[in-house]
């Protein structure tokens, strides 16, 4: 936590502010883990456990900003309790879309349930929503400890995700090319590698504002794609990556 | 009793100069108050008949207020041993009591920063360094729920059910109890429960794995025997080669089998790194010699160049072992073509990365670079023909990617079409780590 304030009320309203930020994200996590294993088992009830969760994360998020709007009106805050402040407020929002995303990806259960698949379809995602959570995961570790020296590792794991995904979009394609009535299926599946990939990059992104709150510099630009799936075409030998 | 009394004397000798100590101990405030006393008298010697007297108040007056233990004045009612061990347990504090607990034990404040947290919590959660908010360590809903109810003063202690997905599933049963009366300082346990969960999951992946992978030789095997039953009843030629196929389709169950078993009870062991020292060199020269023979058979020659100074790291031998057979077998394997297979440690204990790199490197036809992040998923084969031609189960790299996990260790790949895999284990030199660098 920051150091002393003269007004003691204010860093406890800071501590208030961190505090519903460890919600949101334990809320976020919670919502994207039962959304991937709701796709896996094809458990309805899960997912729609998911979507009515997202309703809480909203509030959560609702609260933060209004939260924020009276700190910034009553203290006028500067320097590290703004960059703070304005951080929670982006945080936040970051969050928030994550867990739209896991909504997205609960309610596609029933669709995906419909066709049963075989289980070698999920496997790819499995493995990408592993990384993702353990890049969210890490990202909000960070948060509450503010040891940002171990944040430009977590960045650089974003581009596995990435990789992962490209992989993943090509098993998709070949799949729905061997055999038609896979087609609704994958085309679901995309969309939510789609989604937990993005996950990925919001983590990132929350990375990039704690790097900021914690230290006022921002973390150097640079960012490599190593997410090819938009080359991704389908010939007569099968899915390809173009140049 | 007897037999104590008579074999000690010098054991009630220590125990009378305990007992001495802890009433001296009781009485210490109004000893203090009295040598004050004696030193102001002492100091004023020309003050007057009221000084002596205003001392003697004050001493009456600490002797009322202060604080005194009970039983060691009164030593007829319990036993002396008691009593000095009463003594040393007050002096004892809750820092003490913790690290006594096998389980993992946080002990935080009102506001739930922590202020202490044991052994064995460091080991299962990485640092949890003073002042760090557990709520925002432990950010699912229940724990926020636990905590908040924790502290606003409920009497009864809560428990609830709390499970970690990533790094590694793992599912503890929480209990969060104040501290003393009013004291403002609280305590959380976690007693593990993955044991028991990895247990059922396991039970379910074995199921719905061995039901998929199995299928497909049961499948071929009854096929032949019908076959062998019907049109090649009296096909001598026939017969054989059926045979033989089903040999191999067994053979390759019995594989799988045991593959997934192994994986299973890697999967089962509780997610502590082992420490034991490991000598690579021992290891891979070892690996080396027991895969010899199929190296020849598949026409490879290995060259390795393990250096000349042992290099040690923490770990599990026969776990490392494992490692390095599965990568050198699929080097063996799939990279045949390349004629040789290269071992070499790079020692870089002494520089600032402090870890050991140990690669496997083939020169056969390489990997393509979209199935690189994913070959060590279970089951995930680059070329299901060769795979199966090679005898492989789809589970060696996910054997080898589960023990590393276990040893905070990482698998890099490197590869281009036509130019061979370089297969990099690194293991960290020590088992201390920087701080924050997890997973």
């Amino acid at each position: 936590m920051p150091s002393q304030h003269i007004v003691r009320a204010f860093d406890e309203e800071l501590a208030l502010l961190a505090n519903r930020i460890a919600a949101m994200g334990g809320h976020a996590e919670r919502m994207v883990d039962e959304s991937v294993t709701a796709l896996i088992a094809g458990d309805a009830a899960l997912g729609a456990k998911v979507i009515a969760d997202d309703a809480v994360l909203d509030e959560l998020q609702r609260e933060v900003d209004d939260r924020v709007i009276v700190m910034i009106a009553r203290r006028q805050p500067m320097a590290e309790d703004l960059r703070e402040i304005i951080g929670t407020i982006r945080i936040a929002a970051e969050l928030e879309r994550v867990g739209d995303l896991g909504k997205s990806n609960a309610k596609r259960v029933a669709a995906i349930a419909e066709a049963r698949q075989p289980r070698a379809l999920f496997r790819g995602l499995e493995a990408l929503s592993t990384l993702a959570l353990t890049q969210l995961k890490d990202v909000l570790d960070v948060y509450a400890s503010r040891r940002v020296d171990s944040i430009a590792m977590i960045r650089d794991r974003d581009e596995e995700i990435d990789a992962v995904y490209t992989s993943l979009f090509r098993e998709l394609l070949t799949y729905m090319m061997e055999d038609p009535r896979n087609i609704s299926a994958c085309t679901h599946l995309l969309f939510c590698a789609k989604n937990i990939e993005r996950i990925g990059d919001h983590a990132t992104n929350i990375a990039e504002t704690v790097f900021h709150i914690a230290t006022g510099s921002q973390l150097p630009p640079e960012r490599p794609k190593v997410d090819h799936s938009h080359k991704v075409v389908v010939t007569s030998e099968g899915a390809e990556i173009v140049d | 009793m007897a037999l104590a009394d008579g074999a000690s004397t010098p054991m009630s000798e220590t125990r009378r100069a305990g007992l001495a100590r802890a009433r001296l101990h009781n009485a210490r405030w109004t000893l203090a108050a009295a040598a004050l006393a004696l030193l102001v008298v002492a100091a004023w010697p020309e003050a007057g008949w009221w000084l002596p007297v205003l001392a003697f108040i004050g001493v009456v007056a600490v002797a009322l207020v202060a604080p005194r233990g009970s039983p060691a004045t009164l030593p007829s009612q319990s036993p002396p041993a008691l009593v000095r061990a009463r003594a040393d347990l007050e002096r004892l504090t809750a820092i003490d009591l913790a690290a006594a607990v096998p389980d993992a034990l946080v002990i935080f404040d009102r506001s739930g920063a922590v202020l202490h947290a044991n052994e064995a919590a460091q080991a299962a959660f990485g640092e949890l360094p003073e002042g760090l908010l557990l709520q925002m360590r432990f950010r699912v809903p229940e724990m926020q729920d636990l905590v908040a109810r924790v502290l606003s003063g409920e009497a009864a202690p809560a428990i609830i059910e709390y499970a970690e997905r990533v790094p590694v599933e793992r599912a503890f049963r929480v209990a969060a109890m104040p501290l003393g009366r009013g004291a403002g300082v609280f305590a959380m346990v976690f007693r593990d429960q993955s044991e028991s969960r990895r247990i059922d999951r396991m039970r379910a992946d074995f199921i719905a794995n061995a039901s998929h992978e199995l299928r497909t030789p049961l499948a071929s095997i009854s096929g032949f025997i019908e076959t062998l039953r019907g049109p090649a009843r009296d096909d001598e030629k026939a017969r054989e080669n059926f045979l033989q196929i089903m040999q191999n389709q067994t053979e390759r169950m019995a594989r799988l089998i045991d593959d997934l078993l192994s994986l299973s009870r890697l999967e089962m062991r509780t997610y502590v790194r082992p420490t034991t020292p490991v000598d690579l060199r021992a290891v891979l020269r070892q690996v080396i010699e027991t895969m010899g023979h199929m190296a020849r058979e598949s026409g490879v020659e290995v060259k390795a160049k393990l250096g000349d100074a042992p290099v040690t790291v923490p770990g599990s031998r026969d776990e490392l072992y494992q490692v390095f057979q599965n990568l050198l077998e699929n080097a063996c394997k799939y990279g045949a073509s390349g004629g040789r297979v290269e071992i070499e440690i790079d020692d870089r204990s002494a520089t600032d990365d402090r870890e050991v790199n140990v690669s496997i490197r083939d020169f056969g036809p390489g990997i393509a670079e979209e199935h690189i992040p994913r070959i060590t998923e279970r089951f995930y084969r680059v070329d299901v023909e060769t795979s199966r031609s090679q005898k492989g189960t789809g589970l060696g790299l996910a054997i080898v990617k589960h023990i590393l996990t276990r040893h905070d260790a990482r698998l890099t790949i490197r590869s281009r079409p036509g130019e061979g895999a370089v297969f990099t284990v690194h293991l960290h030199s020590t088992v201390g780590r920087p701080a924050g660098a997890q997973q």
